[in-house]
């Protein structure tokens, strides 16, 4: 095991520059879909709740709506594509399973 | 034929399912035992997943807790659902990849420490016996409320069931188990949701009912009558809540995080055969989870609605039957404090505390309580927040077969959650404590047989916790999510996404968020219950919601004592890039 190794940033590096393409990527498309996720939930369904509530979306007050069913709805969403685009990217990469 | 022996037939023929899937699927490797082999398709997979992740509360509280709460209620919905985006993205892929058994065996190979693994087994078992308490609890609950058998002896035949199946069977007989245990609960929680859905707006699908308007002629949206119905009786609006909005932000997060860091959930995406399938799988779970998360919260809205129509300003003589039953079980109670013979509800405890009836009936056939008196405001019903979705089908009339369906459902949620937090406390001694620590030269079938033995001493641990519950168990339910999400969240997402971070920073990190999380709730909860009001809370958030600070403790900790030490050996460097992509090198 290493002792007092200072850190170098591309430690220990196996990726090819392929490789780290992919991860970086992969890591834009997370920021992007987790941005989502938060807006989705912790915004349209607690942070402007109260702004919301003045649109409605059928009998339901909009913020309401997001807070009991549209993020949920939402969520699924995320999922299905990071999955999609993944399988995609993979491909592209020629990095799939 | 007899409500009483439907039940009955249903909740056997059930069982016997169980156990005869147990018995077509015995494990007899390790591999088997703990990951079901890693063969297992992600749709099935997904909807194990869902049986394992919806449990007790989830079937039988949640709806009746949003009755009670209304907006607040959502913390539950959206937290017990957006952890599954966090695990998709964020860890599921990643740890497949690894390719493993445990959550430990991660902790303790990507940071490369033998203490790692045990801190980890310590929150682990911590989080896995609270949550499983209740499970025990719930399922002897349901047997004594519908087939009139002690609790005692409830808990004792479910404990024969898990053990059945979860000790022959390992991960694969839970699996299969619990795809069938899903099947049972969202058919039993849907049929109801159906029926009293179409009764009061007259279109049968819940999530679209609660947007419509009541059947009965007034034109008013079914949330709109509630938002005035409540209001005129001195609560708050349901679509408004009473939560301060920082502590709805902390316990939303506290309870997703605290979802994506539970063992028991992550280890069902270590049976799938590929990376790319844990994220198909974890999507698949999340549509199983949200056919009864979006149900819930319009089950809610529609029993609160029947019960204040059937309920307010009624005479207790003609109290409906359904009353006079729950009542019989300890679950409702009235007083009447102004001594019109009448019901009222209102805002505000009926009394002090959970009832203590009398032997002898009020003058009007009431049962007496006994507790004292609450006469600062004018509320006379006490009711236990369970039975929006136990007496649901009563309050709404439907025959008995659906409440024998209920039965079987609330037994099935309870046992297969039950079943997969077992495999993952006795995995983790077997394996992570055994093999990996402490006996490395165990042979596998000694592994295996040392599996069945620890899973079968945590059945009868979590028995004996479901008999005898020790006062606290109702309160650290908290416990769980925050301590999940303030310890092994953490070590887990900056194992994938950092490679810096390294052992130092990594058991630090857990330590500090694990003890800060456990002090403050069991500050609280447990040490100073009479000071848990939110003017003593730090930032104004609840002891549920604290697990966020533990998390961002764990993080902070973590980066700043791994910028201090060494940087991981370069192995490890190499085993996150190996993670980091799907394709077997």
């Amino acid at each position: 095991m290493a002792e007092n190794r200072p850190y170098a940033p591309d430690d220990g590096v196996e990726a090819s520059e392929n490789e780290k393409a992919y991860w970086s990527q992969n890591i834009r498309l997370l920021w992007t879909l987790m941005t989502i996720w938060f807006v989705v939930s912790f915004g349209a369904g607690i942070l402007f709740r109260e702004f919301l509530d003045q649109f409605a979306i059928g009998g339901y007050p909009l913020g309401f709506w997001f807070a009991q069913q549209g993020a949920i709805y939402f969520f699924i969403l995320l999922i299905i594509f990071y999955s999609v685009r993944m399988k995609q990217i993979e491909r592209q990469y020629d990095l799939d399973d | 034929m007899e409500t009483q022996t439907l039940i009955y037939i249903f909740v056997g023929l059930s069982f016997a399912l169980y156990i005869g899937i147990a018995i077509a699927s015995r494990a007899g490797s390790t591999k088997e035992f703990y990951v079901a082999g890693g063969g297992v398709n992600p749709v099935v997979n997904g909807m194990a997943t869902a049986a394992d992740w919806m449990s007790a509360a989830s079937f039988i509280s949640m709806a009746g807790i949003i009755a009670f709460s209304g907006y607040d209620g959502s913390v539950y919905l959206m937290g017990w659902t957006g952890g599954y985006v966090m695990l998709a993205l964020l860890l599921a892929p990643y740890l497949r990849k690894f390719g493993q058994f445990t959550v430990p065996d991660f902790i303790g190979t990507r940071y490369y420490s033998k203490a790692a693994r045990v801190v980890a087994v310590i929150c682990l078992i911590f989080i896995s016996f609270t949550y499983i308490a209740g499970q025990m609890r719930g399922v002897g609950i349901v047997f004594s409320r519908f087939l009139d058998v002690p609790i005692t002896l409830g808990v004792i035949i479910g404990m024969g069931i898990v053990f059945v199946y979860a000790v022959l069977g390992g991960m694969k007989g839970i699996t299969y188990t619990q795809v069938a245990q899903y099947c049972v609960l969202i058919f039993a929680y849907m049929v109801p949701a159906f029926f009293i859905s179409f009764l009061i707006t007259g279109n049968p699908v819940p999530q679209l009912g609660l947007g419509s308007t009541v059947d009965d002629g007034s034109g008013l949206y079914v949330l709109q009558k509630l938002d005035l119905v409540l209001q005129d009786m001195g609560f708050g609006a349901y679509t408004d809540g009473s939560k301060s909005m920082i502590d709805v932000f902390c316990i939303t997060a506290a309870l997703m995080i605290g979802t994506a860091g539970l063992p028991h959930v992550i280890v069902r995406f270590f049976t799938v055969p590929k990376a790319s399938d844990a994220r198909k799988s974890a999507g698949w779970a999340l549509v199983f989870i949200a056919l009864l998360y979006t149900t819930a919260p319009a089950v809610g809205a529609f029993a609160r609605l029947n019960f204040i129509d059937s309920v307010q300003n009624t005479e207790y003589a003609e109290a409906p039957a359904w009353f006079k039953n729950w009542e019989s079980n300890d679950l409702i109670a009235w007083r009447d404090k102004n001594g019109d013979g009448k019901m009222q509800l209102g805002k505000g405890e009926p009394f002090k505390g959970a009832p203590l009836f009398a032997e002898e009936a009020g003058t009007n056939g009431e049962r007496i309580v006994q507790n004292e008196a609450a006469d600062d405001n004018p509320n006379e019903v006490y009711v236990d927040r369970d039975i929006m979705v136990l007496a649901n089908p009563e309050i709404a009339n439907l025959p008995g077969w659906v409440i024998a369906l209920v039965a079987a459902g609330g037994l099935a949620a309870a046992l297969s959650t039950a079943a997969g937090l077992l495999l993952v406390i006795s995995s983790s001694i077997s394996h992570d404590l055994l093999k990996k620590t402490f006996r490395p030269k165990i042979t596998e079938k000694g592994e295996l047989l040392a599996a069945r033995l620890a899973a079968t001493a945590a059945i009868v641990v979590a028995g004996y916790l479901g008999i005898y519950p020790p006062g606290w168990v109702a309160q650290v339910v908290a416990f769980a999510f925050g301590l999940a999400a303030a310890s092994l969240f953490p070590a887990i997402f900056m194992g994938i996404f950092s490679k810096r971070m390294n052992r130092e920073g990594a058991i630090a990190g857990m330590v500090a968020g694990l003890s800060f999380t456990f002090l403050y709730i069991g500050w609280f909860k447990l040490w100073s219950p009479e000071s848990n009001v939110a003017a003593n809370w730090l930032f104004g958030i609840s002891p549920e919601g604290i697990g966020v600070i533990g998390m961002v403790l764990n993080f902070a900790v973590a980066i700043a004592v791994a910028k201090f030490t060494n940087a991981p050996p370069r192995e490890i460097g190499q085993l996150i890039d190996n993670i980091r992509v799907p394709r077997i090198r």
